[in-house]
């Protein structure tokens, strides 16, 4: 098997993995079919595919997407930077770790959820709540990542620093920084991935428009080809949104190939 | 401070003064002003640990001196005080009439490990310390730097990609392009072959012979010491003081089989193990345990 190119080899692994999935779906739909199966709770593949494409032409997958999209993006974003933010400090000031680090991981042991009731009674069940929740939990594993990395930075690199007299701004920007970025791009990816599961909490205590939405609407008017379809389509989303992610920060961590590797 | 003066004419008369290294004695005590002067340097650590006692070395400009000794002796702890990396308790450290403070422009270093930045291709780490230098200029010394390490062809590969022969290559090239007038050099070779180790010896020489930096180099190997330096310094532990010290005058370059060699070799082994006798037991010893041919 050496002989075959990498392009080859990496069709093959993209056969295997979809063989599993294709399997199932077919087994289903012929269950289905046969009568063997009542396929009511569960609705065959082909009847969620007419779901999907429906939702689609009419364009309403492309408003719930979208209203999903904007949340997960803005609560990425303001989670994100805060997290970055108060990682730095926390990793520099052995003040501010002292008093603000104890406390960060004890909220941090709070499953993020049980901070719903709160957010609706503070701002009611606009989008404010939902950014918010989502933002909380995608600063956590920012947080964490970024204080651990910038602490564990190799003294010795930072000796190399002090030998050629680099400022304490060139020294973070010159080595810190490019030290600190991979494990700051996997606290990153974490985040996202958190942001999309909040994102569905979020939407499930209320809202007129999101694939929550769908989900929620599909449980109350019992359409279950709704439900898998949205699921399916937070799938899609999801990991085209962390696929952009991995593209967009690759060329900073080209030196890296443990981190390729992890990614 | 009568410690500051190493006491030439406070020296007991029944001591003997080591022949073998006049020469050396009387050849820096005529030079004007070295380059490297260590004075009294001390350094205690907090928890009591005396690691360096009462250290005088001074080196002249372009001369190369290895500092040999066991483990536990000081060396490195005396590379870093002389680097500026940490602070003496006693004593002080001038380079150039110039006080160090800390990190000096004048002083370069190569420690043990690479240590070169990841994130760099080869060309980016040889000229991390000349970000002040003009695009061109900077390109053109590391080039050249690249060049007489043997590694013109390498600048645009990852340091990951590299041995350690030539990663440790890079960190010497990063060393030398910033024209240091002082080179600190901490067991630079001890992770590497005989063989890699043989041909760094000849490029460090070969960088060393153009701008003639003073080079203290740190090494366990009796070897490599007598291949570099025009003075061996060996090195006592608990706590670290400078014991004796062996000119080596054998013409370079130097291979083994070159003329007094071997001699210098055999004098380096023996004072090595003159160096591990208690001090009560040394006559060529002062009382405070200090060398005496100084």
């Amino acid at each position: 098997m050496s002989h075959r190119g990498p392009l080859l080899r990496q069709g093959y692994r993209v056969g295997l993995a979809l063989l599993l999935p294709l399997v199932l779906a077919i087994g289903w739909e012929l269950a289905v079919d046969s009568g063997a199966a009542p396929g009511r709770l569960l609705p065959p593949p082909s009847r969620i595919g007419a779901t999907l494409w429906d939702l689609a032409r009419s364009g309403d997958l492309r408003l719930h997407v979208e209203a999903t999209l904007v949340r997960v993006g803005l609560g990425f974003l303001f989670g994100a930077v805060a997290g970055i933010v108060a990682g730095a400090l926390v990793a520099t000031v052995p003040l501010l770790r002292w008093l603000v680090d104890p406390s960060l991981q004890a909220l941090r042991a709070v499953p993020s959820l049980a901070w719903v009731p709160l957010f609706i009674l503070w701002f009611g069940i606009l989008e404010t709540p939902k950014v918010l929740l989502i933002a909380v939990g995608v600063f956590f594993p920012v947080y964490v990542a970024v204080s651990g990395a910038i602490a564990s930075v190799d003294r010795k690199l930072i000796e190399v620093g002090r030998i050629f007299r680099l400022s304490r701004l060139a020294l973070a920007r010159r080595i810190l920084l490019p030290a600190v970025l991979p494990a700051t791009l996997v606290g990153l990816r974490t985040g996202l991935g958190l942001g999309f599961l909040f994102v569905v909490a979020a939407e499930l205590m209320g809202a007129s428009e999101g694939l929550g939405y769908l989900l929620v609407d599909g449980q109350q008017f019992s359409k279950p080809d709704q439900i898998v379809a949205a699921i399916i389509a937070f799938a899609l989303v999801g990991k085209l949104a962390d696929m952009v992610l991995v593209s967009l920060t690759l060329p900073l961590t080209r030196w890296q190939d443990t981190v390729r590797d992890r990614l | 401070m009568t410690a500051a003066q190493p006491g030439r004419d406070a020296e007991p008369a029944e001591v003997p003064r080591l022949e073998p290294n006049a020469p050396v004695v009387r050849r820096i005590a005529q030079q004007e002003t070295p380059v490297l002067i260590v004075n009294d340097l001390s350094k205690t650590y907090a928890d009591g640990t005396e690691a360096l006692a009462g250290i005088d070395l001074k080196v002249r400009q372009g001369e190369i001196v290895a500092l040999i000794g066991g483990s536990g002796c000081g060396k490195t702890t005396l590379l870093r005080l002389i680097a500026g990396l940490d602070q003496a308790s006693r004593g002080a450290v001038q380079v150039d009439g110039e006080t160090i403070r800390g990190p000096h422009p004048a002083v370069g270093v190569v420690f043990q490990e690479p240590r070169l930045l990841p994130w760099l291709d080869v060309a980016g780490n040889v000229g991390f310390g000349l970000a002040d230098l003009r695009r061109a200029e900077r390109r053109a010394r590391v080039a050249a730097a690249l060049e007489r390490v043997g590694l013109a062809e390498q600048s645009h590969r990852w340091p990951r990609d590299l041995s350690g022969g030539q990663q440790q290559r890079v960190a010497i090239a990063r060393a030398f392009v910033a024209g240091p007038r002082v080179l600190l050099l901490d067991e630079p070779f001890s992770a590497l072959d005989a063989f890699t180790r043989k041909g760094l010896h000849e490029q460090l020489l070969d960088l060393w012979a153009e701008a003639k930096p003073t080079i203290l180099i740190v090494t366990h190997d009796v070897g490599e010491a007598v291949t570099l330096a025009d003075r061996v310094v060996v090195m006592r532990p608990r706590p670290g003081r400078l014991d004796e010290t062996v000119a080596v005058e054998v013409a370079r370059p130097r291979a083994p089989a070159a003329a007094g060699y071997e001699e210098a070799v055999r004098r380096v082994l023996a004072a090595l193990d003159r160096s591990l006798r208690p001090v009560e037991t040394r006559r060529d010893l002062t009382p405070e345990g200090r060398a005496n041919w100084w």
